[in-house]
């Protein structure tokens, strides 16, 4: 019994001891945890805050608000208009078939919509919404709307879509909106939003930058999915900057709608006291709209194919011989080389250089010739001779001058600049020597010169403005305003040009279109208060080889299309005080006084009734550098 | 406790119902209940501020539990000394059921489907190898527990269910039955030596035993020693929970508020991780109030052991006390990054019907101890008569 008692004690001691060690040891361990927890509390407690944040917290861009683009009254000619898409979660809808067989009785949902709304889903995560259909019609967004509760998982979504109200008539000046392609990116992250679109042609890819604006941001809170929870801060961003032009948009309207008559032509209208661009045109054209949604590859294929160019501004980017219209510079070198406007040339048809024979358009020759008659009637022998007694040099200088073959520098991407010959020019391009016969061509504007219609448009301006070096300008600001002064331009320098000496050439103009005998007497305006004057050109596109002018020459009418002539005009209105001018190149139209100066006329005449240059334009806020 | 009822109990170990009501260890009771209500929020929080799914059937099952607990507690010690070993080799049976018949769950064979719920044998035989080894321990003299032939039968007890549960398997579990059982045989008095050398025997026998484990056990644990290097697969779960806990700082987002947890960032957030999201939400103010609340528990479990009077009794408590301890280590260090992820929930605030029950059923055992601290068991157990 003590013996138990004994031992019963031994096994309680030895328990009691044990039983307290182990209690110890249980409390280093929760001391442990106490801290550990310290350390991931306390001590560590920022940094996974930070990483908590960066878990939860995404960031999304919000794509901002395309700048619009406004004629210089303020008239939107590219503009936003709402895009009503209709988006669908595929985690909503369940059975995505069936929710696509509904869709597709108020929608046109063709097969291969179908089968891209499968991959897609097929790609992204369920609950990420999928485009089904863009562009709805009213009609159509109340029609999804109506069926809501039978379309789970479908819903209408607003976005924004480039819109040109202007169509076709202004494609080839203001561009068009694109997808982003690869050389598009700058690293603006803004860039890589699906569905984002920068401006690929003219103004549009011009002021991109400018009118494209700030992304804002949105940050969302995002599950371990990825799903949104809820937005948590909302940054707007800055919506891009209207841009001003200096076109007037009924006056582009009517000119676009006047050449269409044409298969290729291009006119620009000039302010001649700041070179303003009111209005630039060619046809064929095409309807920048379609670049804005996603253009097909028939399309695509249609418009790069087009022996015609409709994708090319051809007022900027064609190039043609000036014919004709090039003689006032001749006539301007002849002037400043001292040969009095009173000297005269017999014209019997025809010009003996060596043992070649240069022809006058009149093939029984104009008589005797001065130089106001030389232009009125655009007598070549005339120039032939003048131009044998300047050289082609002193020819070039002056029409370098006047701003021709080489780029003016106005604001549009893909100017062309042309080629205005000389005997260093030849040596280095052809690497032949000049051949006088060649200084001749040269000054009826054929041969190897070549100008785009602007800058015809511009030396027009040039010779009417009293002989002021105004460039080109399509731009006129970027920020409306309610009232405020005009930024002000500097004023175009002073070409030295004698004012006596361009008066004789606006004089000769005024003849042609209202003199008895002039090129173009048969567009004169006869509406009471309104009037023009120009020059008329027709530069050849093949030679004529001599058995065909021993055959008689073919008339144009005969000839295939591509072989005809074709026809310029360029020309000012008012007579007594210039303030418009124009250049028109007709495509293979013929001669410059039946092909050309009827479109100068209606334009012309138009541009006066509108008076874009008499009314005030835009107030706009002068621009930081835009100091008088 | 008056002095009075002292004395009478020590007169009369023998108590009626009434008396051993009386004799309830309230104290323990209401931490439970505590426990239990922090659990229901934390469930409730879990759901997005919600009953349902998971605070509302917790609510029910600890009610039943908690009758359980009571039931449980008034029985006679005597009688939890007789059954401890059939109920030792009916749990032991139920683990070689589960081997059989058990239900594949998250990649391990755990459960049997009863009907009614899903059956967890390894979460009853935390308890009952602890009553069959109590009941060993306490039928053997200290001199004997010496001898080493005397270690055998309870070396046997321990290592069969482990071997099973790691077959499921279930490491947590495994290195819980066997923690639990070395720490009765340390307060049972086996002497150093011999406990040392099992422990260095164990150590020897550690690269034998990665062999047996799973490619996914293996993986966690490798994850364990270098969680970054596996970011978004194995070393994902714990990342998240540390980045929720630290993230909670002193005194936490606030309830509802935590954003990891109800953004789902945290896997499992209503069992195992249950703790990172209190952690979260109510800071380390939070976490160490919990802690606090367990150690107080534990200090029960001290209690009661030191002052019962049978040798069962002591080991019985002791026992329940270092499993409850473990349950709570193993659960906090896991999610704190200090212990490889194993699943073993939290008791009584994780989400989880029969680590609740056995929890307390446990607790009952605990609490039977308490009541019955006077009774004398004699060595060979009491006279059936």
């Amino acid at each position: 019994m003590q013996k138990v008692r004994h031992e019963e004690q031994m096994r309680h001691r030895s328990f009691t001891r044990r039983t307290l060690l182990l209690g110890g040891g249980m409390s280093l361990m929760l001391a442990a945890l106490t801290g550990r927890m310290y350390v991931l509390q306390v001590e560590q407690s920022d940094r996974f805050a930070m990483l908590a944040e960066d878990n939860r917290i995404n960031l999304r861009l919000l794509p901002p608000l395309r700048g619009r683009i406004l004629d210089r009254f303020g008239a939107p000619v590219a503009a936003n208009r709402q895009n009503y898409r209709v988006l669908l979660v595929s985690e909503q809808a369940r059975d995505l078939d069936a929710a696509l067989d509904r869709l597709a009785d108020i929608l046109p949902l063709t097969a291969a919509d179908r089968a891209r709304i499968h991959r897609e889903v097929a790609r992204k995560r369920n609950f990420v919404p999928v485009t089904v259909a863009e562009n709805l019609t009213w009609d159509q967004v109340g029609a999804v709307e109506v069926n809501a509760p039978d379309l789970p998982g479908v819903s209408i979504d607003v976005g924004q879509i480039r819109t040109y109200p202007y169509g076709g008539a202004m494609s080839h000046v203001l561009g068009y909106v694109g997808a982003v392609s690869e050389k598009d990116l700058t690293g603006d992250p803004v860039l890589e939003l699906p569905g984002f679109r920068v401006g690929k042609n003219g103004i549009e890819r011009l002021h991109d930058e400018r009118l494209r604006g700030e992304a804002g941001t949105s940050h969302v809170e995002v599950n371990a999915y990825g799903r949104v929870i809820r937005e948590l801060r909302r940054e707007e961003g800055t919506p891009g900057q209207d841009v001003v032009l200096t076109l007037d948009a009924g006056l582009q309207n009517y000119v676009h709608q006047r050449l269409m008559g044409e298969r290729s032509a291009s006119a620009v209208v000039m302010d001649t006291a700041n070179g303003d661009v009111l209005a630039m045109a060619s046809v064929p054209s095409y309807d920048p709209d379609v670049f804005t949604h996603r253009i097909s590859s028939a399309e695509w294929r249609r418009l790069t194919e087009d022996p015609l160019g409709p994708l090319s501004n051809k007022s900027i980017a064609g190039i043609y011989a000036p014919g004709s219209t090039f003689k006032m510079l001749v006539a301007l070198a002849a002037l400043e080389q001292g040969i009095d406007p009173d000297f005269r040339v017999w014209c019997p048809g025809h010009y003996t250089l060596g043992n070649h024979r240069f022809h006058c358009w009149k093939r029984p020759g104009h008589g005797w010739m001065d130089m106001h008659d030389a232009i009125v009637q655009s007598c070549d022998v005339y120039f032939y001779d003048v131009a044998r007694k300047l050289g082609v040099d002193r020819i070039a200088e002056m029409s370098e001058r006047f701003a021709l073959g080489l780029p003016t520098g106005i604001d549009l991407p893909g100017e062309r600049g042309g080629v205005i010959p000389t005997r260093a020019w030849k040596l280095a391009n052809i690497g032949e020597p000049w051949q006088g016969g060649e200084t001749l061509v040269t000054s009826i504007g054929q041969g190897f010169v070549l100008t785009t219609p602007l800058q015809l448009a511009v030396m027009t301006a040039r010779l009417v403005n009293g002989g002021r070096a105004v460039t080109p300008r399509m731009t006129r600001g970027f920020k409306l305003s309610g009232a405020g002064d005009e930024p002000l331009v500097a004023p175009a320098p002073d070409m030295r040009i004698g004012g006596p000496e361009l008066e004789i050439m606006r004089v000769a103009m005024d003849a042609v279109v209202n003199g008895r005998r002039g090129t173009a007497r048969g567009s004169k305006i006869t509406e009471e208060g309104w009037e023009m004057g120009g020059k008329t050109g027709t530069s050849q596109v093949r030679r004529i080889t001599k058995a065909e002018r021993a055959a008689g020459v073919i008339k144009n009418e005969d000839l295939p299309w591509r072989r005809r002539d074709h026809g310029l005009f360029v020309g000012y209105a008012p007579i007594s005080d210039p303030r418009y001018a124009v250049s028109i190149v007709v495509e293979h139209g013929g001669g410059g006084s039946s092909a050309a100066a009827p479109i100068a006329k209606d334009i012309l005449l138009e541009a006066q009734r509108r008076d874009p240059l008499g009314t005030s334009p835009l107030p706009l806020v002068a621009r930081s550098g835009d100091q008088a | 406790m008056s002095v009075l009822s002292e004395i009478t109990l020590r007169r009369n170990p023998e108590l009626q119902l009434g008396q051993k009501i009386w004799q309830l260890n309230w104290g323990l009771v209401l931490l439970v209940l505590l426990l239990a209500g922090i659990g229901f929020a934390m469930l409730y929080s879990a759901a997005s501020g919600s009953w349902d799914p998971w605070a509302v059937r917790q609510a029910i099952r600890f009610g039943g539990g908690l009758l359980l607990m009571f039931v449980v507690a008034l029985i006679d010690i005597r009688f939890w000394f007789r059954v401890a070993y059939p109920i030792y080799f009916c749990a032991l049976a139920l683990l070689g059921a589960v081997e059989v018949m058990g239900t594949v769950g998250m990649g391990a064979q755990r459960w049997i489907d009863l009907g009614v719920m899903q059956l967890q044998p390894s979460e009853l035989m935390k308890i009952a190898l602890v009553m069959a080894l109590a009941r060993y321990f306490h039928g053997i003299t200290y001199a004997d527990i010496g001898r080493p032939t005397y270690l055998i039968v309870p070396l046997l007890l321990v290592g069969a269910p482990a071997l099973l549960v790691l077959k499921q398997p279930d490491l947590g579990t495994a290195g819980m039955l066997l923690t639990v059982g070395g720490a009765l045989f340390l307060v049972a008095g086996v002497r150093w030596w011999k406990f040392l050398l099992v422990i260095a025997a164990a150590g020897a026998a550690l690269p034998v035993a990665w062999n047996f484990l799973h490619d996914y056990q293996k993986n966690r644990v490798m994850t364990f020693l270098d969680p970054e290097s596996d970011p978004l697969g194995a070393g994902y779960h714990i990342l998240q929970s540390k980045i929720a806990l630290g993230s909670g700082g002193i005194f936490g987002k606030g309830f509802l508020q935590g954003t990891q947890s109800h953004l789902n960032f945290l896997p499992e957030k209503q069992t195992d991780f249950i703790f990172t999201m209190l952690a979260e939400e109510w800071g380390m103010v939070g976490g160490l109030g919990l802690l606090g609340l367990y150690l107080l528990v534990f200090v029960y479990g001290f209690a009661i052991a030191l002052r019962s009077r049978s040798h069962f009794g002591r080991l019985l408590a002791m026992g329940l006390t270092v499993n409850l301890f473990l349950y709570v280590f193993i659960n906090i260090a896991m999610v704190m990054g200090l212990l490889p992820v194993v699943g073993v929930p939290l008791p009584l605030v994780s989400y989880g019907g029969t680590v609740m029950l056995a929890t307390l059923i446990g607790l009952g055992l605990l609490l039977s101890v308490s009541i019955h601290r006077d009774l004398r068991i004699p060595r060979r157990g009491p006279r059936e008569d």
